[in-house]
Protein backbone atom coordinates (compact mmCIF):
# COMPACT_ATOMS: atom_id res chain seq x y z
CA UNK A 1 0.00 0.00 0.00
CA UNK A 2 0.99 3.50 -1.02
CA UNK A 3 1.91 5.13 2.19
CA UNK A 4 1.33 8.65 1.09
CA UNK A 5 -2.38 9.90 -0.94
CA UNK A 6 -2.89 12.44 -3.59
CA UNK A 7 -5.34 15.29 -2.92
CA UNK A 8 -6.21 15.56 -6.07
CA UNK A 9 -9.83 16.01 -6.93
CA UNK A 10 -11.15 13.82 -3.59
CA UNK A 11 -12.73 17.35 -1.83
CA UNK A 12 -14.21 20.02 -3.08
CA UNK A 13 -15.18 23.30 -2.67
CA UNK A 14 -19.09 23.26 -1.84
CA UNK A 15 -19.79 26.59 -0.53
CA UNK A 16 -19.19 30.19 -0.43
CA UNK A 17 -20.41 33.26 1.83
CA UNK A 18 -19.75 36.61 1.78
CA UNK A 19 -20.81 39.83 3.96
CA UNK A 20 -21.67 42.90 2.19
CA UNK A 21 -17.47 44.85 2.21
CA UNK A 22 -17.51 48.11 3.48
CA UNK A 23 -15.83 50.83 5.97
CA UNK A 24 -16.80 51.26 9.88
CA UNK A 25 -19.33 48.28 9.46
CA UNK A 26 -21.61 48.04 12.47
CA UNK A 27 -20.91 44.69 13.20
CA UNK A 28 -18.65 42.88 14.92
CA UNK A 29 -15.96 41.02 13.73
CA UNK A 30 -17.52 37.90 15.71
CA UNK A 31 -20.90 38.69 13.69
CA UNK A 32 -19.81 38.90 10.30
CA UNK A 33 -17.70 36.06 10.46
CA UNK A 34 -20.96 33.83 11.47
CA UNK A 35 -22.87 35.50 8.62
CA UNK A 36 -20.34 34.30 6.13
CA UNK A 37 -19.99 31.10 7.85
CA UNK A 38 -23.62 30.52 7.55
CA UNK A 39 -24.05 31.94 4.31
CA UNK A 40 -21.32 29.40 2.62
CA UNK A 41 -23.07 26.60 4.84
CA UNK A 42 -26.65 27.81 3.12
CA UNK A 43 -24.84 27.34 -0.03
CA UNK A 44 -24.01 24.23 0.40
CA UNK A 45 -26.64 23.19 2.07
CA UNK A 46 -25.17 21.95 5.01
CA UNK A 47 -26.23 22.23 8.48
CA UNK A 48 -23.59 23.96 10.96
CA UNK A 49 -24.42 21.00 13.19
CA UNK A 50 -22.58 18.85 11.07
CA UNK A 51 -19.26 21.23 10.55
CA UNK A 52 -16.58 19.33 12.33
CA UNK A 53 -13.66 21.00 10.83
CA UNK A 54 -12.41 24.65 11.32
CA UNK A 55 -9.12 26.16 9.09
CA UNK A 56 -8.50 30.41 9.44
CA UNK A 57 -5.72 32.47 9.71
CA UNK A 58 -3.38 33.04 13.03
CA UNK A 59 -4.07 36.43 12.48
CA UNK A 60 -7.90 36.09 12.96
CA UNK A 61 -9.48 37.68 15.59
CA UNK A 62 -12.45 35.07 15.87
CA UNK A 63 -10.91 31.74 17.48
CA UNK A 64 -12.64 28.52 16.44
CA UNK A 65 -14.44 27.96 19.72
CA UNK A 66 -16.44 31.13 19.41
CA UNK A 67 -17.52 30.00 16.05
CA UNK A 68 -18.50 26.35 17.29
CA UNK A 69 -20.53 27.92 20.17
CA UNK A 70 -22.03 30.61 17.78
CA UNK A 71 -23.59 28.69 15.31
CA UNK A 72 -24.22 25.83 17.24
CA UNK A 73 -21.63 23.15 15.96
CA UNK A 74 -21.35 19.98 17.63
CA UNK A 75 -18.08 17.51 17.71
CA UNK A 76 -14.96 19.85 16.02
CA UNK A 77 -11.93 17.38 15.25
CA UNK A 78 -9.74 19.17 12.80
CA UNK A 79 -8.68 22.75 13.28
CA UNK A 80 -5.64 24.21 12.23
CA UNK A 81 -4.61 27.92 11.44
CA UNK A 82 -1.74 29.28 8.85
CA UNK A 83 0.64 31.80 9.91
CA UNK A 84 1.99 34.98 8.11
CA UNK A 85 -1.25 36.81 6.97
CA UNK A 86 -2.01 37.26 3.64
CA UNK A 87 0.50 34.63 2.64
CA UNK A 88 -1.79 31.40 4.39
CA UNK A 89 -4.93 31.93 2.33
CA UNK A 90 -5.03 29.28 0.25
CA UNK A 91 -3.62 26.92 2.93
CA UNK A 92 -6.62 26.77 4.37
CA UNK A 93 -8.14 25.20 1.70
CA UNK A 94 -5.32 22.95 1.45
CA UNK A 95 -5.48 22.03 4.83
CA UNK A 96 -9.55 21.90 4.69
CA UNK A 97 -8.81 19.05 1.89
CA UNK A 98 -5.78 17.25 3.88
CA UNK A 99 -8.35 17.08 7.08
CA UNK A 100 -10.99 15.42 4.67
CA UNK A 101 -8.97 13.62 2.62
CA UNK A 102 -6.90 11.50 5.70
CA UNK A 103 -10.35 11.16 7.49
CA UNK A 104 -9.68 13.52 10.21
CA UNK A 105 -12.63 15.58 9.59
CA UNK A 106 -16.03 15.37 6.98
CA UNK A 107 -17.03 18.99 6.61
CA UNK A 108 -14.35 21.97 7.40
CA UNK A 109 -14.94 25.55 6.67
CA UNK A 110 -12.73 28.08 6.41
CA UNK A 111 -13.37 31.71 7.07
CA UNK A 112 -11.69 35.28 7.27
CA UNK A 113 -13.15 38.22 9.22
CA UNK A 114 -11.89 41.27 9.36
CA UNK A 115 -12.36 44.93 10.20
CA UNK A 116 -9.53 47.02 8.90
CA UNK A 117 -11.03 50.20 9.13
CA UNK A 118 -9.13 52.12 11.84
CA UNK A 119 -5.77 52.07 13.49
CA UNK A 120 -6.02 48.86 15.77
CA UNK A 121 -5.88 46.65 12.45
CA UNK A 122 -2.66 47.96 11.05
CA UNK A 123 -0.43 45.91 12.30
CA UNK A 124 2.33 48.34 11.62
CA UNK A 125 1.18 50.79 14.17
CA UNK A 126 0.98 48.24 17.09
CA UNK A 127 5.10 48.20 16.89
CA UNK A 128 6.23 48.45 20.13
CA UNK A 129 9.27 51.20 21.58
CA UNK A 130 11.79 48.10 21.70
CA UNK A 131 11.31 45.83 18.72
CA UNK A 132 10.49 41.93 19.44
CA UNK A 133 11.35 39.75 16.35
CA UNK A 134 14.48 38.90 14.39
CA UNK A 135 12.98 40.45 11.52
CA UNK A 136 12.02 43.72 12.79
CA UNK A 137 15.37 44.52 14.09
CA UNK A 138 17.00 44.57 11.18
CA UNK A 139 14.21 47.12 9.25
CA UNK A 140 12.46 49.05 11.54
CA UNK A 141 15.24 51.50 13.29
CA UNK A 142 16.33 52.68 9.80
CA UNK A 143 12.42 53.53 9.10
CA UNK A 144 11.05 50.56 6.46
CA UNK A 145 8.06 50.53 8.99
CA UNK A 146 5.17 49.13 6.91
CA UNK A 147 4.70 46.42 4.09
CA UNK A 148 4.24 49.17 1.63
CA UNK A 149 7.54 50.47 2.21
CA UNK A 150 9.08 46.90 1.86
CA UNK A 151 7.62 46.24 -1.16
CA UNK A 152 8.26 49.47 -2.63
CA UNK A 153 12.04 49.31 -2.15
CA UNK A 154 11.88 45.43 -3.42
CA UNK A 155 10.03 47.08 -6.71
CA UNK A 156 12.45 49.87 -7.06
CA UNK A 157 15.27 46.88 -6.95
CA UNK A 158 12.84 44.81 -9.73
CA UNK A 159 12.41 47.88 -12.05
CA UNK A 160 16.87 48.31 -12.05
CA UNK A 161 16.80 44.60 -13.04
CA UNK A 162 13.89 43.71 -15.60
CA UNK A 163 13.33 46.97 -17.17
CA UNK A 164 9.62 47.61 -15.55
CA UNK A 165 8.36 50.65 -14.84
CA UNK A 166 4.92 52.42 -13.10
CA UNK A 167 3.10 51.93 -16.56
CA UNK A 168 3.64 48.24 -15.26
CA UNK A 169 2.11 48.90 -11.78
CA UNK A 170 -0.95 50.91 -13.71
CA UNK A 171 -1.63 48.14 -15.42
CA UNK A 172 -2.20 46.11 -12.69
CA UNK A 173 -4.49 48.77 -10.58
CA UNK A 174 -6.26 49.55 -13.53
CA UNK A 175 -7.24 45.93 -14.97
CA UNK A 176 -8.70 44.88 -11.13
CA UNK A 177 -10.27 48.40 -11.07
CA UNK A 178 -12.18 47.45 -14.43
CA UNK A 179 -12.55 44.27 -12.87
CA UNK A 180 -14.30 46.17 -10.18
CA UNK A 181 -16.39 48.06 -11.51
CA UNK A 182 -18.49 45.17 -13.36
CA UNK A 183 -18.80 43.41 -9.80
CA UNK A 184 -21.93 45.38 -7.58
CA UNK A 185 -20.54 43.49 -4.37
CA UNK A 186 -16.89 45.27 -5.42
CA UNK A 187 -16.14 48.20 -3.01
CA UNK A 188 -14.70 49.94 -5.94
CA UNK A 189 -17.91 49.37 -7.59
CA UNK A 190 -18.83 52.70 -9.10
CA UNK A 191 -15.39 53.79 -9.33
CA UNK A 192 -13.91 53.54 -12.77
CA UNK A 193 -9.75 55.10 -12.88
CA UNK A 194 -8.23 56.06 -15.71
CA UNK A 195 -4.45 55.57 -15.99
CA UNK A 196 -4.46 59.66 -15.28
CA UNK A 197 -6.14 58.97 -12.02
CA UNK A 198 -3.42 56.17 -11.14
CA UNK A 199 -0.46 58.76 -11.71
CA UNK A 200 -1.81 61.69 -9.75
CA UNK A 201 -2.25 59.29 -6.84
CA UNK A 202 -0.41 60.86 -3.72
CA UNK A 203 2.70 58.48 -2.90
CA UNK A 204 2.60 56.46 -0.08
CA UNK A 205 6.19 54.83 -0.48
CA UNK A 206 7.98 55.49 -3.89
CA UNK A 207 7.92 54.15 -6.23
CA UNK A 208 4.40 52.98 -4.88
CA UNK A 209 1.24 55.31 -4.60
CA UNK A 210 -1.86 54.85 -3.06
CA UNK A 211 -3.10 52.51 -6.41
CA UNK A 212 -0.52 50.41 -5.65
CA UNK A 213 -1.89 49.51 -2.16
CA UNK A 214 -5.22 47.34 -1.45
CA UNK A 215 -8.29 48.43 -0.05
CA UNK A 216 -8.73 49.18 4.27
CA UNK A 217 -12.22 47.70 4.32
CA UNK A 218 -14.47 45.74 6.57
CA UNK A 219 -16.29 41.59 5.82
CA UNK A 220 -15.59 38.43 6.17
CA UNK A 221 -16.02 35.66 3.14
CA UNK A 222 -16.52 32.17 4.36
CA UNK A 223 -16.08 28.43 2.48
CA UNK A 224 -16.87 25.12 3.18
CA UNK A 225 -15.01 21.95 2.25
CA UNK A 226 -16.61 18.60 1.87
CA UNK A 227 -15.49 15.10 0.13
CA UNK A 228 -15.80 15.04 -3.73
CA UNK A 229 -18.85 11.83 -2.71
CA UNK A 230 -20.76 14.14 -0.81
CA UNK A 231 -20.43 17.41 -2.84
CA UNK A 232 -22.65 15.91 -5.51
CA UNK A 233 -25.51 15.95 -3.64
CA UNK A 234 -24.65 19.46 -1.93
CA UNK A 235 -26.90 22.28 -3.36
CA UNK A 236 -24.28 24.23 -5.40
CA UNK A 237 -22.31 23.02 -7.94
CA UNK A 238 -18.99 21.73 -6.22
CA UNK A 239 -15.50 23.01 -7.25
CA UNK A 240 -12.95 20.55 -6.97
CA UNK A 241 -9.43 21.08 -5.09
CA UNK A 242 -7.39 19.30 -7.43
CA UNK A 243 -3.94 20.65 -6.15
CA UNK A 244 -2.74 22.30 -2.92
CA UNK A 245 0.50 23.68 -2.10
CA UNK A 246 2.48 25.55 0.08
CA UNK A 247 6.46 26.61 0.05
CA UNK A 248 9.14 28.78 1.29
CA UNK A 249 13.25 28.99 0.97
CA UNK A 250 15.11 29.12 3.90
CA UNK A 251 16.63 32.14 4.91
CA UNK A 252 13.48 34.00 3.26
CA UNK A 253 11.35 35.87 5.62
CA UNK A 254 7.56 37.09 6.13
CA UNK A 255 7.62 39.48 3.24
CA UNK A 256 10.27 41.09 1.41
CA UNK A 257 13.98 39.90 2.04
CA UNK A 258 16.62 41.88 0.75
CA UNK A 259 19.13 39.35 2.36
CA UNK A 260 18.96 36.27 0.42
CA UNK A 261 21.41 35.58 -2.23
CA UNK A 262 19.06 36.60 -5.01
CA UNK A 263 15.81 38.35 -3.87
CA UNK A 264 14.45 38.52 -7.30
CA UNK A 265 13.65 34.86 -7.07
CA UNK A 266 10.23 34.17 -6.00
CA UNK A 267 9.38 31.88 -3.11
CA UNK A 268 5.91 30.62 -5.04
CA UNK A 269 8.94 28.63 -7.01
CA UNK A 270 9.10 26.57 -4.48
CA UNK A 271 5.36 26.21 -3.89
CA UNK A 272 4.86 26.01 -7.58
CA UNK A 273 7.49 22.71 -7.91
CA UNK A 274 5.11 21.00 -5.61
CA UNK A 275 1.89 22.17 -6.79
CA UNK A 276 2.27 21.15 -10.38
CA UNK A 277 4.14 17.93 -9.36
CA UNK A 278 0.88 17.49 -7.74
CA UNK A 279 -1.34 18.76 -10.65
CA UNK A 280 -3.28 17.34 -13.88
CA UNK A 281 -3.02 21.05 -15.19
CA UNK A 282 0.37 23.26 -16.09
CA UNK A 283 0.38 26.20 -16.05
CA UNK A 284 -0.55 26.81 -19.63
CA UNK A 285 -3.76 25.42 -19.46
CA UNK A 286 -4.84 27.53 -16.87
CA UNK A 287 -7.42 30.54 -18.29
CA UNK A 288 -8.03 32.35 -15.13
CA UNK A 289 -6.37 33.19 -12.36
CA UNK A 290 -6.61 34.95 -8.65
CA UNK A 291 -3.79 36.53 -7.00
CA UNK A 292 -2.79 37.61 -4.08
CA UNK A 293 -2.46 41.81 -4.19
CA UNK A 294 -2.13 43.74 -1.48
CA UNK A 295 0.49 45.73 -3.11
CA UNK A 296 0.51 45.76 -7.28
CA UNK A 297 4.34 44.84 -7.69
CA UNK A 298 3.42 41.19 -6.00
CA UNK A 299 1.84 40.42 -8.70
CA UNK A 300 4.84 40.05 -11.45
CA UNK A 301 6.40 37.42 -8.95
CA UNK A 302 3.46 35.71 -8.86
CA UNK A 303 3.26 35.17 -12.60
CA UNK A 304 7.22 34.39 -12.47
CA UNK A 305 7.39 32.23 -9.58
CA UNK A 306 4.32 29.73 -10.43
CA UNK A 307 6.07 29.94 -14.38
CA UNK A 308 3.68 32.07 -16.26
CA UNK A 309 6.10 33.91 -18.10
CA UNK A 310 9.85 33.52 -17.50
CA UNK A 311 11.80 35.45 -14.69
CA UNK A 312 11.95 39.06 -15.31
CA UNK A 313 9.17 38.98 -17.65
CA UNK A 314 5.97 39.37 -15.17
CA UNK A 315 5.80 43.15 -15.25
CA UNK A 316 5.79 42.80 -19.75
CA UNK A 317 3.17 40.23 -19.16
CA UNK A 318 0.50 42.75 -18.17
CA UNK A 319 1.00 44.73 -21.39
CA UNK A 320 -1.93 45.25 -23.64
CA UNK A 321 -4.24 44.22 -21.23
CA UNK A 322 -2.39 40.70 -20.55
CA UNK A 323 -4.39 40.32 -17.22
CA UNK A 324 -7.32 42.03 -17.98
CA UNK A 325 -10.76 40.32 -18.92
CA UNK A 326 -9.79 39.05 -22.98
CA UNK A 327 -6.21 39.02 -22.18
CA UNK A 328 -3.81 36.34 -22.33
CA UNK A 329 -4.56 35.68 -18.66
CA UNK A 330 -7.12 37.39 -16.31
CA UNK A 331 -6.17 38.00 -12.92
CA UNK A 332 -8.51 38.81 -10.51
CA UNK A 333 -12.00 38.68 -12.11
CA UNK A 334 -13.54 40.29 -9.07
CA UNK A 335 -11.37 42.89 -8.37
CA UNK A 336 -9.15 41.71 -6.24
CA UNK A 337 -7.58 43.51 -2.92
CA UNK A 338 -6.99 46.55 -5.10
CA UNK A 339 -10.50 47.30 -5.94
CA UNK A 340 -13.06 44.07 -4.27
CA UNK A 341 -12.04 43.96 -0.60
CA UNK A 342 -8.99 43.41 1.68
CA UNK A 343 -9.56 40.06 3.30
CA UNK A 344 -6.05 38.84 3.26
CA UNK A 345 -6.97 37.22 0.02
CA UNK A 346 -9.96 35.22 1.09
CA UNK A 347 -12.00 36.91 -2.22
CA UNK A 348 -9.14 35.40 -4.27
CA UNK A 349 -10.48 32.36 -3.07
CA UNK A 350 -14.51 32.76 -3.44
CA UNK A 351 -13.89 34.36 -6.92
CA UNK A 352 -12.27 31.40 -8.05
CA UNK A 353 -15.50 29.36 -7.18
CA UNK A 354 -17.15 31.55 -8.80
CA UNK A 355 -15.59 31.46 -11.72
CA UNK A 356 -15.76 27.25 -11.73
CA UNK A 357 -19.18 27.87 -11.47
CA UNK A 358 -20.00 30.30 -14.54
CA UNK A 359 -21.51 32.75 -11.81
CA UNK A 360 -18.66 35.60 -11.88
CA UNK A 361 -19.35 38.98 -12.84
CA UNK A 362 -15.89 38.68 -14.98
CA UNK A 363 -16.76 35.43 -16.33
CA UNK A 364 -13.92 33.93 -18.41
CA UNK A 365 -15.78 31.75 -21.16
CA UNK A 366 -14.91 28.15 -21.10
CA UNK A 367 -12.51 28.20 -17.86
CA UNK A 368 -13.20 24.64 -16.85
CA UNK A 369 -9.50 25.83 -14.12
CA UNK A 370 -8.36 28.13 -12.27
CA UNK A 371 -5.28 28.95 -10.33
CA UNK A 372 -5.73 30.58 -6.61
CA UNK A 373 -2.64 31.68 -4.77
CA UNK A 374 -1.93 33.75 -1.68
CA UNK A 375 0.70 37.01 -0.76
CA UNK A 376 3.60 35.97 -2.59
CA UNK A 377 7.15 37.85 -1.48
CA UNK A 378 7.12 35.33 1.55
CA UNK A 379 5.96 32.13 2.61
CA UNK A 380 2.77 31.20 -0.28
CA UNK A 381 -0.07 29.09 -0.82
CA UNK A 382 -1.63 28.17 -4.16
CA UNK A 383 -4.91 25.91 -5.35
CA UNK A 384 -5.86 24.79 -8.77
CA UNK A 385 -9.87 24.44 -8.65
CA UNK A 386 -11.29 22.74 -11.53
CA UNK A 387 -15.24 22.43 -12.31
CA UNK B 1 15.05 62.62 20.72
CA UNK B 2 12.42 61.41 18.27
CA UNK B 3 11.03 57.70 19.40
CA UNK B 4 12.06 55.34 16.56
CA UNK B 5 11.32 51.28 17.57
CA UNK B 6 15.01 50.39 18.60
CA UNK B 7 16.23 46.84 19.08
CA UNK B 8 16.88 45.34 22.13
CA UNK B 9 21.09 45.47 22.32
CA UNK B 10 21.15 43.33 24.77
CA UNK B 11 19.97 39.97 23.01
CA UNK B 12 22.39 36.75 22.74
CA UNK B 13 22.01 36.91 19.29
CA UNK B 14 22.52 40.03 18.09
CA UNK B 15 24.56 41.74 21.09
CA UNK B 16 27.67 41.79 19.56
CA UNK B 17 25.90 43.80 16.28
CA UNK B 18 25.36 46.45 18.75
CA UNK B 19 28.01 46.62 20.97
CA UNK B 20 30.54 46.67 18.20
CA UNK B 21 27.88 49.95 16.68
CA UNK B 22 28.80 51.60 20.08
CA UNK B 23 32.27 51.42 19.42
CA UNK B 24 31.54 52.86 15.66
CA UNK B 25 32.63 49.67 14.36
CA UNK B 26 30.55 47.28 11.31
CA UNK B 27 30.39 43.98 12.36
CA UNK B 28 29.24 40.65 10.61
CA UNK B 29 28.45 36.77 11.85
CA UNK B 30 31.30 34.61 10.52
CA UNK B 31 31.17 31.01 11.35
CA UNK B 32 34.93 29.74 13.36
CA UNK B 33 33.93 26.68 11.49
CA UNK B 34 33.69 27.19 8.08
CA UNK B 35 34.52 31.15 7.46
CA UNK B 36 30.59 31.78 6.76
CA UNK B 37 29.91 35.34 7.01
CA UNK B 38 26.43 36.03 7.44
CA UNK B 39 24.00 38.91 7.77
CA UNK B 40 21.49 39.60 10.09
CA UNK B 41 22.89 37.55 12.20
CA UNK B 42 21.56 34.38 14.21
CA UNK B 43 22.16 31.40 16.76
CA UNK B 44 23.69 28.92 13.69
CA UNK B 45 26.03 29.20 10.76
CA UNK B 46 23.64 29.06 7.86
CA UNK B 47 25.55 26.91 5.43
CA UNK B 48 27.61 24.37 8.27
CA UNK B 49 24.62 24.29 10.42
CA UNK B 50 27.66 24.87 13.50
CA UNK B 51 26.92 27.11 16.25
CA UNK B 52 30.23 28.80 17.29
CA UNK B 53 30.35 31.89 15.31
CA UNK B 54 32.62 35.12 15.95
CA UNK B 55 32.31 38.84 14.80
CA UNK B 56 34.69 40.57 12.05
CA UNK B 57 34.80 43.98 11.13
CA UNK B 58 33.48 45.00 7.99
CA UNK B 59 35.02 47.76 5.47
CA UNK B 60 32.01 50.06 5.93
CA UNK B 61 32.29 50.60 2.27
CA UNK B 62 29.27 49.13 -0.03
CA UNK B 63 26.74 50.80 -2.61
CA UNK B 64 23.09 51.35 -3.07
CA UNK B 65 21.30 48.07 -3.51
CA UNK B 66 18.19 49.64 -3.70
CA UNK B 67 16.00 52.34 -2.54
CA UNK B 68 12.74 53.54 -1.83
CA UNK B 69 10.79 57.10 -0.48
CA UNK B 70 8.51 56.56 2.74
CA UNK B 71 5.81 59.29 2.73
CA UNK B 72 2.73 59.32 5.51
CA UNK B 73 1.30 58.26 7.22
CA UNK B 74 3.74 56.00 9.34
CA UNK B 75 4.88 55.85 12.69
CA UNK B 76 5.42 58.80 15.03
CA UNK B 77 8.55 58.67 14.78
CA UNK B 78 8.96 59.02 11.43
CA UNK B 79 6.41 60.87 10.61
CA UNK B 80 8.01 64.17 10.95
CA UNK B 81 10.79 63.46 8.56
CA UNK B 82 9.11 61.95 5.74
CA UNK B 83 9.27 61.87 2.75
CA UNK B 84 13.18 60.30 3.83
CA UNK B 85 14.77 57.64 1.71
CA UNK B 86 15.08 54.33 2.83
CA UNK B 87 17.92 52.12 1.18
CA UNK B 88 19.55 48.83 1.18
CA UNK B 89 23.24 48.65 0.98
CA UNK B 90 25.53 45.69 -0.13
CA UNK B 91 28.53 45.60 1.38
CA UNK B 92 32.13 45.95 -0.78
CA UNK B 93 33.76 43.36 1.22
CA UNK B 94 30.83 40.80 1.71
CA UNK B 95 29.12 41.43 -1.84
CA UNK B 96 26.06 38.71 -0.38
CA UNK B 97 25.67 40.52 2.66
CA UNK B 98 22.96 43.36 2.20
CA UNK B 99 21.74 45.55 5.25
CA UNK B 100 19.07 48.07 5.39
CA UNK B 101 20.25 51.55 6.61
CA UNK B 102 19.27 55.20 5.79
CA UNK B 103 21.05 57.78 3.97
CA UNK B 104 22.42 60.57 5.80
CA UNK B 105 24.42 63.71 4.20
CA UNK B 106 26.69 64.26 6.79
CA UNK B 107 27.06 61.92 10.42
CA UNK B 108 24.15 62.54 12.70
CA UNK B 109 22.38 64.62 9.96
CA UNK B 110 18.43 63.55 9.90
CA UNK B 111 17.78 61.02 7.45
CA UNK B 112 15.41 63.42 5.29
CA UNK B 113 19.19 65.25 4.63
CA UNK B 114 19.94 63.86 1.20
CA UNK B 115 17.50 64.78 -1.56
CA UNK B 116 15.65 62.04 -3.40
CA UNK B 117 16.83 62.96 -7.01
CA UNK B 118 20.56 62.08 -5.52
CA UNK B 119 19.97 58.33 -4.57
CA UNK B 120 20.47 55.75 -7.52
CA UNK B 121 21.00 52.10 -7.12
CA UNK B 122 25.15 52.24 -7.48
CA UNK B 123 26.05 54.87 -4.93
CA UNK B 124 28.75 54.07 -3.11
CA UNK B 125 28.46 54.97 0.33
CA UNK B 126 30.40 54.72 3.65
CA UNK B 127 28.74 54.06 6.89
CA UNK B 128 28.81 56.41 9.77
CA UNK B 129 27.14 56.19 13.69
CA UNK B 130 24.71 57.44 15.16
CA UNK B 131 23.52 57.19 19.00
CA UNK B 132 20.10 57.06 19.43
CA UNK B 133 19.95 55.82 22.76
CA UNK B 134 22.55 54.85 25.85
CA UNK B 135 22.39 51.59 24.39
CA UNK B 136 21.65 51.73 20.47
CA UNK B 137 24.10 53.19 18.38
CA UNK B 138 22.38 53.32 14.67
CA UNK B 139 24.65 52.45 11.29
CA UNK B 140 24.11 54.95 8.67
CA UNK B 141 25.51 55.38 5.36
CA UNK B 142 26.83 58.75 3.72
CA UNK B 143 27.30 59.15 -0.19
CA UNK B 144 30.83 58.62 -0.17
CA UNK B 145 32.89 61.95 -0.11
CA UNK B 146 33.72 61.91 -4.03
CA UNK B 147 30.57 61.33 -4.88
CA UNK B 148 28.13 65.12 -5.69
CA UNK B 149 25.16 65.25 -3.92
CA UNK B 150 23.30 66.30 -7.27
CA UNK B 151 22.18 64.21 -9.92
Amino acid sequence: MNDTISLKDRTAIVGIGETAFGKAMAQSEEQLACMAIKAALDDAGISPSEVDGLCSLNMENVFQHDIARDLGMKEVTYYAQMPAGGHGGCGTVGHAAMAIATGQAKVVVGWRSRKRSGRASRVWAQLEQRIQGSRDTWLRPWGIIRPVDEVGVMYTRYMHEFGATRDHLANVALAFRSHANRNPNAFMHAKPMSREDYFAARWISEPLCLFDCCLETDGAIAFVVTAAKRARDCRSRPVYIHAAAQGFDGGSAILANYFTADPMRSQAATCAKSLWRQSDIRASDIKVAQFYDAFTPEVFFTLEGYGFCGRGEGAAFTEDGGIALGGRLPVNTGGGSLSEVYLHGFNMISEGVKQMRGSSTGQVDNADCCFVSSSDLGPTCAVVLRN
Amino acid sequence: MTAIPLPYGDDPDTKGFWDAAREKRLVVQRCKACGHCQFPPHPFCARCARDETEWVDASGRGQVWSFGIAHGPTLPGFQDLVPYPMIVVELDDHPSIRMVGSLVAAPDAPINSVPASAIRIGLPVDVTFTAVSDDITLPRWMPRASESLTP
